[in-house]
This record gives structure tokens, sequence and C-alpha cells, in this order.
């Protein structure tokens, strides 16, 4: 089976994110002034071939791990759609 | 007369500064290309500046997965010198040789512009011409500069002698910290100061066309470094 898995890697909690005050600032300057603590990260979608959704899960939070995240600077959250 | 290989990743751009460099204090340096898998003898890896694989994903995190850089870790464990510039810093942190990570600039920009810099430890494979607490000047050129790493790695860092470089002032201060490092970090090593990686760029300001020279003192460094191991092994 194939599984479309989503991957989010954002900035570690309490670490600097320059990028998402950057744009929580920009928000502001909009006009969006109820818009706080915005983070900016990556998304990365791939298709993963597993027996299971399980085994796809375990797999790409290897492939985070080993490639996609890194652990200094970096949490990410893996999600296996349905199907 | 020590053999240096510099390595060439499709995006390195500082290669040919650092060869120029190594040569300048009497070595026999070449390139090797990232696919290559043998090091040729060297006594000294350098891994040059440059956007390595456009910095993809995150700046030195498909470059560590090259073939090369499995032949630089065993150049590194059996005790051989690697210097990583800028771009070859990160990789030397992402491929796990130096602890922390290189995040973006606190201020969002790309920086390239001369810093003051304060040595910190000179019995490194790259800084033992140097004098500790000194003062030099060379440039830095880097979007993602920002030296972070868990507050216990930085004081293991800092009670084990292990960083290399300061930047000479705090951030917002004329020539200081450039990019929001952590405790104003530029540059750091392994333990036994065989394995250094430095933000800053000493090949482009190694020639005094360039307008210093204190860039020439790590590959001075370099060179004795490696006439005192040779002499060592003969």
């Amino acid at each position: 089976m194939t599984f479309r898995v989503h991957v989010r890697v954002m900035p570690r909690a309490g670490l600097l994110d320059p990028q998402g005050q950057a744009v929580e600032h920009a928000l502001g300057a909009l006009g969006f002034r109820e818009a706080a603590a915005v983070r900016v990260g990556r998304a990365i979608e791939l298709d993963v071939a597993a027996a299971s959704r399980d085994e796809a899960e375990a797999r790409a939070r290897q492939m985070c791990d080993k490639l996609l995240a890194n652990p200094v600077i970096e949490d990410y959250i893996v999600d296996v759609e349905e199907d | 007369m020590q053999r240096v290989a510099v390595v060439r990743f499709p995006g390195s751009n500082c290669d040919l500064d650092a060869l120029r460099a190594a040569e300048r204090v009497g070595s026999e340096a070449y390139f090797v290309w990232h696919r290559d898998t043998d090091l040729r003898g060297a006594d000294v890896v350098i891994l040059p500046g440059g956007f390595s694989y456009g910095d993809y994903l995150r700046a030195g995190a498909i470059a560590r997965f090259s073939p090369i850089m499995q032949a630089v870790g065993r150049h590194a464990a059996e005790g051989g010198a690697v210097i990583g510039i800028c771009n070859g810093f990160q990789i030397l942190c992402e491929a796990g040789l130096l602890p922390g990570a290189l995040a973006r600039n606190a201020g969002l920009r790309f920086v390239s512009r001369p810093v003051d810099l304060i040595v910190e430890r000179t019995d490194t494979a790259f800084t033992n011409r140097l004098v500790r607490g000194e003062r030099l000047r060379l440039p830095v050129a880097h979007g993602e500069g920002r030296y972070v790493a868990g507050r216990r790695t930085l004081d293991e860092l800092e009670a084990e002698d292990r960083v290399v470089l300061r930047y000479a002032g705090g951030s917002g201060e004329p020539g200081g910290n450039p990019n929001g490092s952590d405790r104003n970090i530029a540059g750091v090593c392994n333990p036994a100061g065989t394995v250094v990686g430095i933000m800053p760029h000493p090949e482009r300001a190694a020639d005094p066309v360039n307008g210093s020279t204190d860039g020439a003192r790590f590959f001075e460094s370099m060179a004795a470094w490696a006439g005192r191991t040779l002499a060592g092994r003969r």
C-alpha cells in the first residue's frame, strides 16, 4: 500500500524564530492585530510504500530523524493520510 | 610537505581560494569531488564555503551524506585535521562531527562584511599560530550563521575550552555578532582541536591584495600542525 505522509518541521519551542517574528510584524502592519505567536516552519509531503499505516509512520519518523529535521533546532510532526 | 584535500561539492564557491591559501603555506593541495570516496592520503581536509546542494532543506543537510563525507569522518576519527569554513562548518555540524547547528541569521539578512573576532583557543590544528585573546578581523558571508546549541552543550563547550573564536562584540555593536549566535560563538572544535568549524572566511584574508592577512595565520597554523604531526609519524 502507499500512504500519503505529511511532515511538518517547526523551529523548536523556545528557539528564536526570526521569520515568525517578521511575519507577525507584517500581519500586524496589515491590520491583523489578533495574530500572535507566529512560527514559520516547513511542510514536506511524500508517498511512502508500506504494509501498514503504522509502518509508514515509523519509516517517516526515521526519515525525519536522519534527514528531514535537525533535532538541535527543529521539532517535527508526522501525519499519515487514511487509505 | 602536508597534503591538503579541498572538498568540492556542487555549489562550493570558496574552494579555489582555500586551495590557494593552502598552497601559499607550502602545501600540496588538491581538489576532491563530493562523489569521491578516497581523500588520497590527505593530512588535512578543508570543507570550503559556498552553497552545497543549493542549501536545500538546510545548509549542509544534504552534503553531509555525500560519499566523501564518510572518508572525512574516518579521517577525523583517526586524528586527521579538518576545517569547515562557513558552509563547511554547517556541514560538520549536520554530520555530527561538531555539536550544535547553524540557524537562520537573527536579522534574516545575508550578512557580508568584516567582523572583529577574539581568539579563544590556540592549541588547535588551525589556530596554533594565534595568541589567546588577540583580535582578528575577517570577512563573514552567510545567511545561516547563527550558532545554536542547547544550554548543556554550550556549557560543556565552554568548560572544555572548545570555543575557538568569538565575535568581539555583541549583537548590534559595530563589527560585533552579525547573526545572533549563542554566546557570540563564531567557531568551535572537537576536544582534541583537530576538527574545527568557523563561520568567518580566513581564505578571503590570506593575501595582502585582500586588505588583510589575518586569515593566512590559520593556514600557517595548519602547516605547523602538519609539520609536527608528520615528523611524529616518521
